[in-house]
């Protein structure tokens, strides 16, 4: 099976390039790549005409809650790999707090198994670092690992026992895979509803300190210099924990980092713009404009290496309730490409090829895929290609995704992905699945 | 609202003239002055009583009692309107029972801003009676109301306006009729 | 005159001309509260719901008789007698209540920004009796209405809040109001009972009550809620009472003409002492009776007119 990307402009992410070109590739791999090599195509080739279009290696999102098994209602295999494509996402790695946990072999079985079956994009599942996420005992990361995780997190809760990271860190080394950690101090963190700071303290939602955060991936930081493993920083949210972190690498601490699309581009100013609507409850909490100015540098400086959407599937009954009661989480799948297309290439904040490289080979690197995140001859076949022009309004109710909890629903924006590849087939195009 | 001013009905002597002889005859009606009270309907009520008051102290050395009425809260169109009207104070910083209350209004229309100055009136006390002074009378009722005291019958049509004008709201003493323009809305 | 907003939810997003007219029609309005006759016509036939989470005796009394003057029929529902309890949601409860046909709903809540939340599920207007730790407004604006009534103006007033500022969602209504009259706020408190990042709204904030009261024209004791002290950000309600009541002695340190407010229910002998409470400059009956006023003025300019 062969497709041909003929004629668009190609991003190299590992050299920093973007020049004109075509990509060739047969039976799910990377044949050629560069000027003319369209040529070289046997007769009978799909040929994908991509003049004006951005071709990118396919976008990886290192942080998914796909919500299967036993959540199904609020997202699943199906729903959350179409979703991914419209996206932009060839690769998506998937937090094991579903229903029940991905804290044995059995259940990674199952996503990967029911991922090649009815998903459409790569499924990379993530062990839980605890049984049941409950932060007592270690749960079978050697046995997850042979079946297929690319990392251990308990995302959503801290591991709070240090003991136990320390456990953690060290039994994962062995696996080579990174812990990836949801840091948050939770007595700090305790009925936190939005960021500790002066909106908080306007609105009268109990807050959740930037400390909370930085503290624990402080503690972290050190048990990775006392035990040699391997930290991930997720959705990392404050000034204050990139001066951890800084500090870290510093000492040469192995411990690398994520940012949100949203932690990029909203304020916890928005929870008083919209009146408290529960689109912008997530955790870690929408913060102060110092902390996204330093998210912004972060990421345009390349300190922060991933761009994980946090894609945080929740059903409406869950977020059409009170704010302290309402659900934490946005989804993220369908809306990283074009918010950060226009928030932060569009606005100067970083490049494109920066943007780009947290979204392929930075992700690559930290979950250890050598075939992925690279446009070049015997990578994965996987490929965005992106129209970077094209304006269009945010539509929930147009999301593949079986939720609608953004806080960017009406968002004018610029650029989407106009298809994608995964392993040679076009799997997202002009707006449709096409599998 | 488009309205031009058709002609001139009273001028400033035509009022103190008007308002003089329903002192005399609110005097002569009640018999002096005993348990009298004026009780003016804002807004041009207020000043018609004050002036009311004035005369008959000239005429009887005599001080009735003066209170002020805001019949907003009584009025039947409130939800009806798409604005709410500004509600006044309503001081009248007497006890009402077993007084002769005299209610003072500029014009007397439809007989609604007295019905519901007589309901505001009920729930503040309980009168010997209330009797209805106004300036000027231009028919049109449309509620069992008559006025006891009148200062000028006025025929008019529907789509005429009586405008009263007062120096102390208004700057000059004036009563004139004004036509609606053609396009207008009768209010 | 028409408010600019359809709901009473919060002070700092209520324009001042709003704010004043609420104040001048509720000085139009008190008068009734002394009539022997204490009802006037005007909002017969219409409904108002108060709808509480939380217990309190004042605030709904205050909202049903302000109602009931103005001759509004009241339906009372609170979370013990909803069917909250039965687990329906606010959501469900709210569209239920709306669909009964309900002209305004006056909510109370635990949970901040819930009257934001239920004023955007339905079409009556919504009034925000008191949102978790966010706002009171009714209550700013009946402090706010007490205080002009005895200095004239707000303008150029000096106003110390005493006590837990960080919780009180009147301290939060206060500080919105006033200020936007022109008045100077301060809060004295301990500094776990102290919002975060007020000086930026021009508030300033005092550990020590003894540097704030200097001055003051207004002395507003906020209450304590007993369990701050189990939740750790107190030592005890003895060191507390030690500290920050106000009494006799700390009260002279204000202006001699200060005003001293309260708006109740009070911990006497903790944040208050009861010969100030029960004094010349208290002014804690009459905040009762203003109270009133203000709700009727607020339900007269929501529902007298327009509904079409």
């Amino acid at each position: 099976m062969t497709l041909v990307i003929k004629g668009g402009r190609l991003l190299c992410p590992e050299r920093g390039t973007v020049e004109e070109g075509d990509v060739l590739c047969r039976d799910g791999l990377i044949e050629a790549v560069g000027p003319g090599v369209a040529a070289g195509a046997p007769a009978g080739a799909e040929v994908f005409d991509a003049r004006g279009l951005l071709v990118v290696p396919g976008l990886i999102d290192m942080h998914v809650h796909l919500r299967d098994p036993g959540l199904e209602y609020k997202e699943d295999i199906v729903s959350g790999t179409r979703a991914a494509a419209a996206g932009g996402f060839t690769t998506v790695a998937c937090m094991p707090n579903t229903s029940p946990v991905v804290d044995h072999a059995a259940m990674v079985s199952y996503i990967v198994g029911r991922a090649r079956q009815v998903g459409v994009v790569n499924v990379l599942p993530i062990g839980a670092v605890t049984k049941g996420l409950a932060g007592k005992e270690l749960a079978e990361i050697g046995d997850m690992s042979q079946a297929g995780i690319v990392g251990i997190s308990d995302d959503g809760q801290p591991v709070w026992n240090g003991e136990l990271m320390r456990t953690a860190l060290q039994y994962s080394s062995m696996y080579g895979i990174p812990v990836i950690a949801h840091s948050e101090d939770r007595h700090l963190a305790e009925e936190g509803q939005m960021h500790y700071g002066a909106w908080s303290a306007v609105l009268g939602l109990r807050g959740i300190p930037a400390v909370a955060e930085a503290a624990m991936i402080a503690r972290d930081c050190m048990l990775v210099e006392l035990t040699g493993g391997r930290l991930h920083v997720a959705h990392v949210s404050t000034e204050l924990s990139l001066s951890v972190i800084a500090w870290a690498r510093a000492r040469g601490i192995a411990v690398t980092c994520e940012v949100t699309p949203h932690h990029l581009t909203l304020t916890d100013e928005e929870v008083a713009r919209t009146g408290y609507d529960t689109s912008t409850k997530v955790n870690p909490p929408l913060r102060g404009p110092a902390d996204v100015e330093a998210m912004r540098k972060g990421l345009r400086e390349g300190f922060i290496e991933a761009i994980g959407s946090d894609h945080a599937p929740h059903s409406r009954d869950d977020k059409d309730v009170e704010y302290n009661f309402a659900a934490n989480g946005v989804i993220g799948l369908e809306t990283t490409v074009p918010v950060l297309l226009t928030e932060i290439v569009g606005k100067g904040h970083a490049d494109l090829v920066t943007v780009v490289r947290a979204m392929t080979l930075g992700p690559a690197r930290i979950l250890g895929l050598e075939r992925k995140g690279r446009l070049a001859a015997g990578m994965d076949a996987d490929l965005a290609i992106l129209d970077l022009d094209h304006p269009w309004r945010i539509d929930p109710a147009a999301f593949k995704s079986k939720s609608r909890n953004t806080p960017f629903a009406g968002w004018e924006v610029r650029g989407l992905a106009a298809a994608t590849v995964v392993a040679g087939r076009v799997v997202w195009r002009d707006g449709q699945i096409c599998v | 609202m488009g309205a031009q001013t058709k002609a001139q009905i009273m001028d400033k002597e035509g009022i103190r003239r008007a308002l003089f002889r329903i002192a005399h005859e609110i005097i002569e009606r009640n018999q002096g002055v005993e348990e009298l009270t004026l009780v003016g309907i804002r807004r041009r009520g207020v000043p018609l009583a004050r002036r009311l008051q004035a005369i008959i102290r000239e005429i009887e050395q005599a001080e009735v009692p003066l209170g002020i009425l805001d019949i907003t809260l009584y009025r039947d169109d409130l939800t009806t309107r798409m604005d709410q009207p500004l509600v006044r104070s309503t001081e009248v910083p007497f006890p009402l029972r077993g007084k002769k209350v005299v209610l003072v209004d500029d014009v007397l229309y439809t007989g609604r801003t007295v019905r519901a100055a007589l309901d505001a009136l009920m729930d503040l006390g309980r009168p010997q009676c209330i009797q209805l002074a106004v300036l000027v009378d231009r028919g049109h009722r449309e509620l069992p109301i008559r006025a006891d005291y009148v200062g000028k019958n006025v025929p008019t049509a529907r789509r005429e306006i009586i405008s009263v004008r007062l120096e102390e709201t208004d700057g000059e003493d004036a009563v004139v009729i004004e036509q609606l323009e053609p396009d207008a809305e009768v209010s | 005159m028409l408010l600019g907003t359809r709901d009473i939810l919060s002070l700092r997003e209520m324009s001042r001309d709003d704010m004043a007219l609420i104040l001048d029609t509720a000085e139009s309005l008190r008068e009734i509260i002394y009539r022997p006759i204490k009802k006037v016509p005007t909002l017969r036939g219409k409904t108002v719901v108060t709808f509480f989470h939380e217990a309190s005796t004042r605030t709904r009394t205050s909202f049903e008789l302000a109602a009931k003057y103005m001759s509004a029929d009241t339906v009372s529902l609170s979370a013990s007698t909803s069917a909250l309890v039965k687990g329906e949601s606010l959501k469900d409860t709210a569209l239920t209540l709306e669909a009964m046909g309900s002209d305004c709903i006056i909510m109370r809540h635990g949970v901040s920004g819930s009257c934001h939340y239920l004023a955007r599920m339905v079409d009556a207007p919504v009034i925000n009796a008191g949102d978790g730790m966010h706002e009171h407004p009714t209550q700013g604006l009946l402090d706010m209405f007490t205080i002009r009534r005895h200095k004239g103006s707000l303008e150029g007033l000096r106003v110390v809040l005493v006590g837990d500022s960080l919780h009180s969602r009147v301290a939060r209504s206060n500080i919105w109001g006033l200020s936007k009259f022109g008045a100077e706020v301060s809060l004295a408190g301990p500094a776990t009972l102290l919002p975060e990042g007020m000086g930026a709204i021009g508030v300033k904030s005092f550990a020590r009550v003894e540097d704030a009261l200097p001055g003051a024209d207004v002395v507003m004791v906020l209450r304590l809620q007993r369990e701050r002290q189990g939740k750790g950000l107190l030592p005890s309600l003895r060191e507390y009472a030690r500290l920050y009541c106000i009494n006799g002695r700390r009260l002279a340190l204000a202006k001699p003409d200060a005003l001293l407010m309260h708006p109740g229910p009070m911990n006497r002998g903790i944040e208050i002492g009861t010969d100030v409470a029960d004094g010349p400059q208290s002014l804690i009956t009459e905040q009762v009776t203003n109270g009133v006023a203000v709700r009727m003025a607020i339900l007269y300019l929501l529902l007298g007119g327009a509904s079409e």
